[in-house]
């Protein structure tokens, strides 16, 4: 919070409320921004933690420290406030704090809104932390809520299900703002090909999460009817059918995975060309193929239901839509080695999360082709492979750029530059770590592992408790990321206001930090010509 | 872009509208997923509940004697205790296009008089198309009174036109108390 006493003293005009008023009732970007990314932080470190429970559990075989039924309730918590509560919150707070000020607009469209989506989403964790302290546990079923078994959870099914529509308004809420924004608050001369790869990957995200996050909704609702009110969607005894419920979900599903991966590509499409003192290569590319995955977003979502039985056809549908995605996706992934070819690059934090981004985020990818693949998921469905794939989609991929993101910008956010070396050291203990947590993972369910399960057959002991040692260096290495931000508010040297000289981009022609109200007239065509090199 | 105040705020206004329009459209996308998806099982005849909880209307086949296939037959309830299920005998060798008949037997244990249902499903999923049952006790919603024990019927034809490669077909029953359900009716 004292980030923004910094951003007053800097600027004269900026007139702005003092004390709690200043949050509870924010308009301003900056500041909703900033209560985005402290709020995602926090959840990070509250699922972080049921993480740890998980894998202290698993540490050894045999029961050692939870019930089952809590060690369920942990692995199906730890998802619901990783998914809903840190990665989504943090990339909504990152594009409050930056889709404005690199488009050259004074604010959001939508500032009250804005306020409001933000302020939902404490009451919605509330309702779903909560949970862990009614009879019966919190939701033990799976954050994919299959029914009949999330019928099946006593008070908290209730708690989840609202918990969830809440959080659903929040995210529509948020992205009908990020697409008013994008499309009608551009700085003249800011035409769509010109605008920075974050903000092009958030415009095509908003689109997702207003045509899905709805048909979440919908899906909860119809458990909610199923439940209290005697309707029979997914209850067999009355003629529905509970595999419909999966078709639903994992229509809203598998948007909902690229919705979490689409702005850490645009962000590691900012982090790689600075670093690498050259524009991006195939800035157009970039963005037809990311457009393509959103659209192939919405053709695939069977491949997570395989073994539900469907017809043949169906099953070669999914597997080769699936497939066709490593086509856009591979175009990403070689532009960023296009654009370190031949570049002058240096290794700063940002710089590192990038590249282990690209390298780990592209494991995470080739063990989803693998998974695509109908006779071989057979074997992997629901086994620690699939917990291995999307943890490593999702860490070194989603989080990494988040955290890369966090380095990148924080400068110009608190006009304080961090310590550069500690930032280094939670690096290389994160990417170290991360490897140690989610590589055997994949041994383990290669060799059979169940995932869901408190217990396990005495031969997956070595590898689980390989990872377990990982799972506990990577959680407490975290605790260096609000250190080093707290230290670098309080006691940073100052930053300069192209914090990075190979940075390009309206957000560094700002002072750092940004002022409270910035591009409160637009930028010169001058200006936007010098930020828009791609 | 560069608009005066009032123009940028009317359009705002009228974008977010169409937003809002869109996440409402895409709610109700979310609940024609239900009809979509019955209309998907009735096409491709995959699973398809409704045709395999209604009497099908065959017309008369000459039994095909160079083909038996295996009939297998599975009783299940959703929990236990309240009642006994179970089909007579457990499995029957058949000609596709004759007429059989098998039967299963169920026993009320709630301590009071009921309806149940019985759901039915057939595995592999695609052979539902090629299952006509005649009759069935699963076609309407059965009333037991207390400790009541009886015998239910099953008529089927195998479909002259299953697969050659499919040799044996499950047929499964779940067994649904529907007291709640219609005391709420």
């Amino acid at each position: 919070m004292a980030t923004h006493a910094h951003a007053a003293a800097h600027d004269d005009h900026d007139h702005k409320p003092h004390g709690w008023r200043r949050w509870v009732f924010s308009t301003n970007h900056k500041d909703i921004g900033t209560m985005y990314l402290v709020f995602a932080c926090t959840m990070f470190f509250v699922g972080g933690t049921m993480a740890l429970i998980i894998r202290a559990e698993l540490f050894q075989p045999g029961l050692q420290f939870v019930d089952p039924q809590f060690f369920n309730s942990m692995t199906a918590m730890h998802a619901l406030v990783m998914i809903f509560g840190a990665i989504m919150p943090a990339w909504v707070g990152l594009a409050n704090w930056m889709i404005p000020i690199q488009i050259g607009a004074p604010d959001m469209a939508l500032p009250r809104l804005n306020n409001l989506s933000f302020w939902i989403l404490p009451f919605a964790f509330l309702i779903l932390l909560g949970t862990l302290f009614v009879p019966g546990g919190a939701p033990a079923g799976g954050w994919t809520m299959y029914p009949p078994l999330a019928l099946q959870g006593g008070d908290s099914f209730p708690m989840m299900i609202f918990a969830i529509h809440l959080r659903g308004i929040s995210s529509v809420l948020g992205a009908i703002n990020v697409v008013v924004t994008i499309m009608n608050m551009r700085a003249p001369g800011m035409n769509l090909l010109k605008m920075p790869m974050f903000v092009w990957t958030w415009l095509i995200t908003a689109y997702l999460l207003v045509a899905v996050m709805p048909v979440l909704a919908g899906a909860v609702t119809m458990l909610l009817t199923d439940h209290f009110f005697g309707t029979s969607f997914f209850a067999a005894s009355g003629g529905g059918d509970p595999v419909m419920f999966q078709h639903i979900f994992w229509f809203f599903g598998h948007p909902e995975v690229y919705i979490m991966i689409l702005p850490a590509f645009g962000i590691v499409s900012e982090i790689i060309p600075t670093f690498s003192r050259k524009p991006l290569f195939g800035y157009e590319s970039m963005v037809y193929a990311t457009a393509a995955i959103g659209f192939l977003s919405f053709i695939v979502w069977a491949h997570h239901m395989f073994t539900v039985g469907m017809p043949l056809a169906g099953q070669l549908f999914f597997m080769l839509a699936t497939m066709l995605i490593s086509v856009p996706t591979g175009v990403k992934v070689f532009n960023w080695c296009a654009t370190m070819t031949r570049g002058s690059l240096s290794f700063e934090p940002p710089m590192l999360f990038a590249l282990a981004f690209l390298f780990l985020f592209t494991i995470g990818g080739f063990s989803g082709l693998m998974l695509a693949i109908v006779p071989a998921d057979f074997q992997y469905q629901d086994s620690y492979f699939v917990v291995a794939h999307f943890h490593y989609v999702l860490v070194p991929g989603s989080l990494f750029a988040i955290i890369g993101a966090v380095y990148y910008w924080l400068p110009k956010w608190v006009g304080r530059m961090y310590d550069q070396k500690l930032a280094t050291w939670h690096f290389w203990l994160s990417a170290i770590f991360v490897n140690v947590l989610f590589f055997p993972q994949h041994f383990l369910g290669l060799a059979g592992m169940p995932r869901r399960i408190p217990d396990y057959a005495t031969q997956f002991a070595d590898w689980n408790m390989v990872s377990s040692i990982g799972a506990f260096g990577f959680g407490f290495s975290q605790l260096l990321l609000p250190y080093i931000i707290i230290k670098c508010v309080k006691s940073g040297a100052k930053a300069a206001d192209r914090t990075w000289d190979g940075a390009h981009g309206l957000e560094w022609e700002l002072p750092s930090p940004a002022p409270f109200h910035s591009w409160e007239s637009p930028p010169s065509a001058a200006v936007i010509a010098r930020g828009a090199e791609h | 872009m560069s608009t005066p105040r009032g123009q940028l705020e009317r359009d705002n206004k009228r974008l977010t509208g169409r937003l809002a329009l869109m996440a409402l459209g895409s709610f109700a996308f979310g609940f024609a997923l239900v009809p979509l998806y019955d209309v998907l099982c009735a096409v491709t005849g995959f699973g398809d509940q409704k045709a395999l909880a209604r009497a099908a209307e065959v017309a008369p086949q000459a039994a095909d004697e160079s083909r038996t296939v295996t009939v297998e037959f599975v009783a299940d309830l959703p929990n236990v205790g309240s009642w006994e299920f179970r089909p007579v005998i457990a499995s029957m060798q058949v000609h596709p296009g004759k007429l059989y008949e098998t039967e299963f037997v169920a026993k009320n244990l709630t301590g009071h008089d009921t309806v149940a249902q019985a759901v039915p499903s057939v595995a592999p999923g695609n052979v539902a198309g090629y299952f006509h049952k005649t009759e069935c006790f699963c076609f309407t919603p059965q009333k037991f009174a207390k400790d009541e024990e009886r015998v239910l019927p099953v008529r089927f034809i195998v479909d002259r036109a299953l697969p050659r490669h499919l040799d044996r077909i499950t047929l499964a029953y779940t067994f649904y108390d529907q007291s709640i359900r219609v005391g709420q009716r």
